[in-house]
This record gives C-alpha cells, sequence and structure tokens, in this order.
C-alpha cells in the first residue's frame, strides 16, 4: 500500500547523511568523552565539534549549549533548574496558554511548590498579546516561557518583542523551539532570547537528543547531578554518535533551509486550500502565511471526530495527528485548540497534518482526495449536520 | 490499542443510517466528550405475541471505539425481544470486541445507554408500563443532559 507520512511534526525519519555520519561512533569510535585516552579523545573532539556546529547554527558561544536527552529534558531543566537557583527570590513563572506539555506541566508542578504562574492568553491565531504579558510581569517574575512555533497549530510568536520586553522588565526569557529551529532562522546573537530549546528528532536527526541554549551570565541548576558533563548543568555518559547526528542534521538544514521554506510553504497550502476548497463545514486552525510554520496544517472538520478521521486516513497508508479529547489520555480536547477558543465539536474534529523534506505534491493530491473520502464516509454515520 | 475486531466495525459498521418511521429512538453521549449516539428501533409483533426488534439503524459521532460499539449493538439486538434486548449489558460488546483499551470502556455504556433510551421511547409512545431499572436509567441520563447543557452554556457564557 501507498504510504504517505504527514506527521513531521510529531518525528522526522533520520535524513540518511545522518545516518552515516553517527555510524562510526557506534562501532569503531566508541570512546567514553571523558576518558583521557585516544578513545576518549576521539570522542571528545567529535561531541566537541558538533557543540560548536550547533552554537555556529544559532549564532551562540560554545560553552553556551547544552546537549540533553530531549526538548522534554531541556524544558524542565529551564523550569526546575532556574526555580533552583532563583526561587528563594522570584517566585513567579509567566507562560503561555498554548505551551507543550512538557512546559505547562513543569510550570504547573512549581506551581504546586508554592510558585505563582501565570498562563497568558492568545488570540484567535494562537498569539500572546504583549500588553498583557507586560502587565502580567512583577517584581518576583524569574522566567516568561513562550513556545516558539507552536507545534498544534503553527503559530510562530514574534519572540524578538517578547524578548524585548522581558529584557526591558530584567525578566529571564526562555522559549521551546523545538518547531522552529531548522525551519526559520534563529540567531540568537540577537534574538533576545536568555534560553532556548531545540530538538534533534524534529530535524531529520536521531531521537533522544536535545539541546539548550544557555546564555552567558544565567545560572542554573542541574537536573541530573554526577560526573560533570556538560558543565556540570547536565551529569551522563556523552550520547556522542547521537549528538554527533544532531549536528549533521542542523548543517543539513542551514544548507536547505530557505529553497526548504518556500517548498514547504507552498506544500502546506496547497494542503490547505485544497481541502478548504473541496470540503465543506471545514476551517484552518492557526495564522496564515509566514507567521505560521512552514510544514503545519491544522483543519477542523464538522460533525467528525478526529480520532475516526486519523483511523479513516491511516486506512489509505495517511499518517496524520489530532487534538480530539477522544485521542489523548484524559479524554480531554487540545488545551491549545480550546485556547484559541474553539468549540469543543470543532476541537473534536481537529486534524494535524505536517509535511516535511520527502513530502511531495502528489502525496498532497493524494491526501486531498482520501481525505475527502473519509469525511464523507464519518459524515454519513454521524448525527450531526454541518455546513 | 484497538483489536482487529474493533477496527472491523469501525471500518464497516453494521446497520448504519436512520430509519424513517422508527418505533423507538434514542440518544446518549454529549459534545463535551465528543461522542454522540442515536439509535432507531423497529418493533414488531411475532406469531407469539411477542415484541421483537426487527430493525435497529445507528448514527454515531465519536471516535472508533464508539461507532465500533453502535454497530456491535444494533448487531446484539436485532431480532431480540423487549425484554433480552433490555438484559444487554457492556460486556456483552466488549466481548465481541475482544476487549477495548479501558479509557474506552465509556463507549460501550453509551451504546447501552442508547439502546436503552430507544426502547424507553417505544414503550411510554404505546403507553407501555417502563421496567423500574430502566426508568432509573433514563432519569439519570436526562439528569445528566442537563448538567452538560448547563456546563456547555457556561462555557459559551465565558468565551
Amino acid at each position: 500500500m501507498k504510504t504517505v507520512y504527514l506527521d513531521y511534526a510529531a518525528t522526522t525519519p533520520v535524513d540518511p547523511r545522518v545516518v552515516s555520519a553517527m555510524l562510526p561512533y557506534f562501532s569503531r569510535k566508541y570512546g567514553n568523552s571523558m576518558s583521557l585516552h585516544s578513545f576518549g579523545q576521539e570522542a571528545y573532539r567529535a561531541l566537541e565539534k558538533s557543540r560548536q556546529t550547533v552554537a555556529d547554527f544559532i549564532g551562540a558561544h560554545l560553552e553556551e549549549i547544552i546537549f540533553t536527552s530531549s526538548a522534554t529534558e531541556s524544558n524542565n531543566l529551564v523550569m526546575k533548574g532556574l526555580a533552583s537557583v532563583y526561587g528563594r527570590k522570584k517566585n513567579h513563572i509567566i507562560i503561555s496558554k498554548i505551551e507543550h506539555d512538557c512546559v505547562l506541566e513543569s510550570a504547573r508542578y512549581l506551581k504546586s511548590q508554592g510558585f505563582a504562574l501565570t498562563e497568558l492568553s492568545v488570540d484567535k491565531e494562537g498569539f500572546v498579546n504583549l500588553q498583557e504579558l507586560e502587565r502580567s510581569i512583577t517584581d518576583a517574575t524569574l522566567v516568561v516561557s513562550v513556545i516558539h512555533g507552536n507545534n498544534e497549530i503553527g503559530t510562530i510568536q514574534d519572540v524578538a518583542a517578547i524578548g524585548a520586553v522581558c529584557k526591558n522588565h530584567h525578566v529571564l526569557f526562555h522559549t521551546d523551539a523545538s518547531q522552529s529551529f531548522g525551519k526559520v532562522p534563529i540567531d540568537v546573537s540577537s534574538l533576545p532570547v536568555d534560553l532556548l530549546t531545540a530538538s534533534s528528532h524534529k530535524i531529520y536527526g536521531p531521537k533522544g537528543v536535545g539541546m539548550l541554549y544557555l546564555r552567558r551570565g544565567v545560572i542554573i541548576d542541574p537536573l541530573l547531578h554526577g560526573g560533570g558533563h556538560e558543565w556540570g548543568k547536565r551529569s551522563s555518559t556523552s550520547n556522542v554518535a547521537g549528538i554527533v547526528g544532531f549536528a549533521k542534521a542542523c548543517e543539513l538544514c542551514e544548507n536547505v533551509m530557505k529553497t526548504e521554506h518556500k517548498r514547504l510553504s507552498a506544500l502546506r497550502d496547497m494542503l490547505t486550500d485544497g481541502i478548504l476548497k473541496s470540503i465543506k463545514g471545514t476551517h484552518l486552525n492557526g495564522p496564515r502565511g509566514a507567521k505560521r510554520l512552514s510544514n503545519n496544517v491544522n483543519i477542523s472538520f464538522s460533525a467528525v471526530e478526529g480520532e475516526s478521521l486519523v483511523l479513516e486516513l491511516d486506512f489509505n497508508g495517511i499518517a496524520a495527528s489530532t487534538g480530539s479529547a477522544c485521542s489523548s489520555k484524559n479524554l480531554q480536547p487540545s488545551h491549545v485548540l480550546t485556547a484559541i477558543g474553539l468549540t469543543h465539536v470543532d476541537a473534536h474534529g481537529s486534524l494535524r497534518m505536517s509535511v516535511g523534506r520527502f513530502t511531495t505534491k502528489k502525496e498532497i493530491e493524494y491526501t486531498i482526495r482520501m481525505l475527502k473520502q473519509a469525511v464523507s464516509k464519518l459524515r454519513n454515520i454521524s448525527p450531526l449536520h454541518y455546513s | 490499542m484497538y483489536s482487529p475486531q474493533t477496527i472491523a466495525h469501525f471500518r464497516t459498521p453494521h446497520n448504519y443510517g436512520e430509519l424513517k418511521h422508527p418505533d423507538g429512538r434514542g440518544e446518549a453521549g454529549n459534545i463535551i466528550c465528543g461522542d454522540i449516539m442515536s439509535l432507531y428501533i423497529e418493533v414488531k409483533k411475532n406469531k407469539k405475541g411477542k415484541e421483537i426488534i426487527t430493525a435497529v439503524k445507528f448514527k454515531t459521532y465519536g471516535c472508533a471505539a464508539a461507532i465500533a460499539t453502535s454497530s456491535v449493538i444494533t448487531d446484539l439486538a436485532k431480532g431480540k425481544t423487549i425484554e433480552e434486548a433490555l438484559l444487554l449489558n457492556k460486556k456483552d460488546i466488549v466481548d465481541i470486541l475482544h476487549g477495548l483499551p479501558p479509557i474506552k470502556i465509556h463507549c460501550s455504556l453509551l451504546a447501552i445507554d442508547a439502546l436503552g433510551e430507544a426502547i424507553y421511547q417505544y414503550l411510554t409512545g404505546h403507553k407501555r408500563p417502563v421496567p423500574s431499572d430502566l426508568a432509573t436509567r433514563h432519569q439519570h441520563i436526562e439528569k445528566e443532559k442537563q448538567i452538560i447543557e448547563e456546563r456547555l452554556k457556561k462555557l459559551k457564557e465565558s468565551l
């Protein structure tokens, strides 16, 4: 059966060139980067070269890059690591209502430990309001964390403006750039951001590798104590093969970012417009144009439930995802979709499709055709009316 | 994950659609949870004078489990007497589907409720006595509907 992968926002295949770069570090170059002998030195050099590549990719200094095991770990490290250092004097945290679960849950955990938490609302397209942000900042505010590119609805926040507000008020600013990293240029030498999270497996690198950019002068306590890896910020034997792969993935992204942005945006719009034009009772969630991630499409289908739609598409080889309650572990619809004001029926009927490096026009055409069939079948079974 | 039996019922559901002139129609579920099930029954007397459910149709908005359980309940109810149909329970459905993910078990209850409501409507519509169990179930479902409607109203006001 034909398969069409439209879930690049969940994870990406590892680029074959990344696999090639990684392979020697499993078999021949297997040293521990902390060992003194030549095996260790070889691993250490690969680790630091990779760190330089990643640092250069975002305009950072070498020592500002901390490798972790995932974006979730990076985000936990930000929240809990900052709280541990500064928490006694600064006990207020600001996040947006559309953060990824790992930021949201870390912040809520700190709330349970006595921190004050503000969750900024967003408008219909998912943008935070700068005035509301400014009003929310107090003398006790420790950090503001706002997701750069939203994983569900694709909204790209104006992090430069948010960072400027934070800088004015001497508050730390963190952004989770897991979805935007590698898709839009990020230059921390000019961007007023103090901490930034990124992930390898969203950019055709291996799973199990994440990154935290930590601006010089910002102090953080580690989650993992031990042998003092990553400047004592994150002990654990370095995942050299994975980190080498991550660096290679960054290199590849840098080379094609401009052309890929154009190509993916065109595929995204082709898919969006194709669905909106050919299927009634549909609307796009999130913004359009340059303020949207180049690979993200999120559409609500009235009178159809998302999980059913995902399975119907899967029968035809198409991989997508949904923000429906039925597909979640707690039977609640996506907090992002409810934050942008979607009714329950629209949140339940949402479908996220994300294109990527290996998506073709033909696949988009096929998807629109199959989606039309699937929606019509489910609407035939549905007791709800649509318009 | 879903069993192959659940996927099969979801993929080709049995008896979906509506009856134009149903003898009873029942609805269960709500939009907040994301499952709404409408069940239609046709009831005829057999030669012995027993009331038999001769046709069942459903329309369901919901996840694969909701659609598969709807499909199964129509199979199970068809050909049964009213008394027999009222004895059906969620275990009967779950067994046919070879299990459901724990979080989806409530979908099977939804199907039982929808059938119960259709029978309730049939009985009251024909001025027939309603068994006390069924009356209690009906009251419970009605009460839940009220609670949901109030919640929806509040949600709409808060938007």
